[in-house]
């Protein structure tokens, strides 16, 4: 019949777009990639024709023994990896959680705080950022060394500011308030507290929200840039994104810029990879489609 | 004893008054269904029973213990919803463990009550699976298993039925009926639709805009409607009502008369019915008959006709505009458009006066005990 093979027939042709627009996200990844493993030379030079593609000419991983020697790399990797992961875990239970009593408990002046929260949204980083690096400056800490005060040159300067964001409570709430409500009542009249609603059956069913504020909360956090560089000044806290500057003086090694390039990609790429595995899983077995 | 009383109960959501003052008493173990059309408050004060609603002013109580303040789960209630609210992460094991687990019941109890409700409801190989992977019948099911494996004192329906098709609907509503006989427990019932309420209920509590227009049994309700809304409500087809004005009134009952009717005398209580009074005639379409051996005659011309076999429908209307329905016997013969008198008897007439409240009928068919 001819809408069984007009149905066919595109089928064929469908993943062409696809293709092209992988073609399109992957070539700088496999740019980056080959160049990494280039003599700087060799690199600007290929960079002219389609050898800038391909593992041509002299092939080896010298950039990333001197990417190594000039920088503390694992460093910075272990840095960025804890401050980025920590602030996602915090992040989604803060989020969720306010989403939570935004969209299911009643209490007084509820929607005008989700409103006000919500126009946080439209307040870019670079316009706290110094009335915020005042404040930090000021909070105390309890850690190894006892009380201190000012939260300069740490972890929880990095962290902290950013465990919660009006952008991720948004996503929460409007996947919440979608769900249905009569899911709560159930829980409620079969005695669960908010606390085990929360857990047991909100949090469930949550699984695409999550992972979309979790991609979005990992990428902000791993690009962080001007907010780590005003408050480290100590080598020991810096992430990757400051680590780049090591590679930026007086005579640029590409190759070497291109290796530490490569490195500082691996963990979003297994971020992303783990992470989409648990998106289509939650999608499965929640039965809620996409 | 798991009664219900409700006394002079209030709801509103914001400025807008949806529950206007309801007094109810629901006995231990009576099965009630609040029917009423849609939008008229009968989820809402369901809602409020369960404790998802809080109640504006007035008093709820279950067991002689007002609950006003108590949350659901101390009222000794379960709860079916019209959309199933079945948690689509959990296999139906979880689902219907789920209170029991939440009120840390030991396993090996909570294993054998879940068996025990899938064995009721006959749904021993469902356990293992997810709702989603299930029909719409056996969600339904399993919501049902959710409320009886706690035991409840009071089970609470919204609108259970109104999901699932129509032979899905009737069958389902024999086991909620069955099921109530087994278990012995009160019962409370919400829907818009007469023929469940009807069919479940051991008392019928009308409700329309927020208010109860007659409480009573089915057949109560289908004999003595106390007023025009309940009258028009239930039954189907739907009563015929008739414009009618009064000639005269006595002690034996009261003379009307109309352009499409000559004079009759219909067995009601007198009541303070004046000669001249604006009245409606409702006769239901079941009492018509295909003859002129009523006391009433009335004649139309065929608008609508549906031989059914056992028995034909027909829509006619009057010289004088009127549309009128029967329900007559299924050998007579009724073409389309023709011209025909159906009859009716005095006896199964209901007045009702300018109000729309019922004039009491004199002669109620008895309802015999079998
Ligand atoms: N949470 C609410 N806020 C405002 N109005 C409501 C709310 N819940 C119900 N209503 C209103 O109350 C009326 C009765 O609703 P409901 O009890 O659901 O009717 P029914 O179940 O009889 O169809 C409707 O007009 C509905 O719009
Ligand atoms: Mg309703």
């Amino acid at each position: 019949m001819s809408t069984s093979t007009s149905s066919l027939r595109p089928s064929r042709w469908r993943y062409l777009p696809l293709v092209l627009v992988a073609i399109v996200f992957i070539f700088p990844l496999e740019f980056m990639i080959m160049s990494s493993l280039k003599p700087s030379q060799q690199l600007l030079s290929d960079t002219n024709s389609f050898r800038a593609f391909l593992p041509v000419g002299s092939i080896s991983l010298d950039n990333y023994y001197a990417a190594f020697a000039r920088a503390p790399v694992g460093l910075f990797l272990f840095n960025s990896v804890f401050i980025t992961a920590t602030t996602v875990v915090l992040a989604l239970f803060l989020c969720s959680i306010s989403a939570f009593s935004f969209v299911f408990l009643q209490w007084r002046g509820r929607d005008t705080i989700l409103t006000i929260l919500l126009t946080t949204l439209v307040i870019p980083i670079e316009i706290i950022a110094v009335p915020l690096l005042l404040l930090v400056n000021q909070l105390p800490w309890v850690g190894l060394h006892g009380l201190t005060f000012g939260w300069l040159n740490s972890y929880q300067v990095q962290i902290i500011p950013f465990s919660a964001d009006a952008l991720s409570v948004f996503l929460f709430v409007q996947y919440f308030k979608d769900l249905p409500k009569e899911l709560i009542e159930a829980a409620r009249i079969e005695g669960a507290s908010w606390w085990q609603i929360y857990y047991k059956v909100i949090m469930p069913l949550a699984g695409p929200v999550t992972a979309t504020a979790a991609i979005l909360k990992f990428l902000a956090m791993y690009n962080q840039f001007l907010w780590p560089l005003m408050v480290t000044q100590a080598e020991q806290y810096r992430p990757v994104m400051i680590g780049l500057q090591y590679f930026f003086q007086l005579n640029i090694a590409w190759g070497e810029v291109m290796a530490y390039l490569t490195l500082i990609t691996v963990p979003v790429l297994i971020f992303y990879l783990v992470l989409q595995r648990a998106f289509i899983a939650s999608i499965a077995s929640t039965g809620i489609k996409g | 004893m798991a009664n219900v009383q409700l006394r002079d109960v209030h709801k509103s959501f914001g400025a807008t008054h949806i529950i206007k003052g309801i007094d109810l008493e629901i006995a231990h173990g009576e099965f009630v269904v609040f029917v009423g059309p849609s939008g008229c408050g009968k989820s809402t004060l369901l809602r409020m029973i369960a404790g998802l609603e809080d109640i504006t002013s007035g008093e709820i109580s279950i067991k002689d213990r007002v609950v006003n303040d108590l949350p659901p789960k101390d009222r000794g209630i379960a709860m079916v919803f019209q959309s199933y609210a079945l948690f689509p992460h959990m296999t139906v094991r979880q689902n219907v463990g789920f209170g029991l687990k939440i009120n840390n019941t030991p396993p090996a109890e909570l294993e054998s009550r879940v068996n025990e409700a899938a064995r009721i409801l006959k749904m021993e190989n469902l356990l293992d699976r997810k709702p989603s992977q299930l029909s719409g019948g056996q969600r339904q099911r399993v919501a049902i298993g959710r409320a009886i494996v706690r035991n409840p004192e009071v089970f609470l329906f919204d609108e259970p039925l109104s999901n699932l098709d129509a032979a899905l609907r009737v069958n389902t509503r024999a086991e909620i009926a069955k099921l109530h006989n087994d278990l012995g427990a009160t019962m409370i019932y919400v829907t818009h639709d007469q023929v469940e309420a009807m069919t479940l209920a051991d008392k019928i509590v009308v409700l329309e805009a927020g208010k109860i227009r007659q409480v009573g049994s089915p057949l109560e309700l289908y004999h003595k409607p106390n007023n025009l809304f309940v009258a028009g409500f239930i039954g189907s087809p739907k009563m015929n009502f008739m414009e009618v004005e009064a000639v005269s009134s006595s002690a034996s009952g009261v003379i009307i008369k109309s352009a499409d009717f000559t004079e009759q005398r219909i067995p009601v209580a007198k009541g303070n019915v004046k000669a001249g009074d604006k009245l409606t005639l409702g006769i239901r379409p079941e009492n018509m008959r295909a003859d002129t051996k009523g006391d009433l005659k009335i004649s139309g011309k065929m608008e609508l006709v549906e031989h059914l076999g056992h028995e034909t429908f027909v829509e006619a209307k009057t010289k004088s505009g009127v549309s009128f329905t029967g329900l007559i016997d299924g050998e007579t013969l009724v073409k389309l458009g023709q011209d025909m008198a159906l009859s009716f008897k005095a006896n199964d007439c209901h007045l009702f006066d300018a109000a729309g409240e019922a004039v009491h009928r004199l002669k109620v068919p008895e309802i015999v005990h079998a």
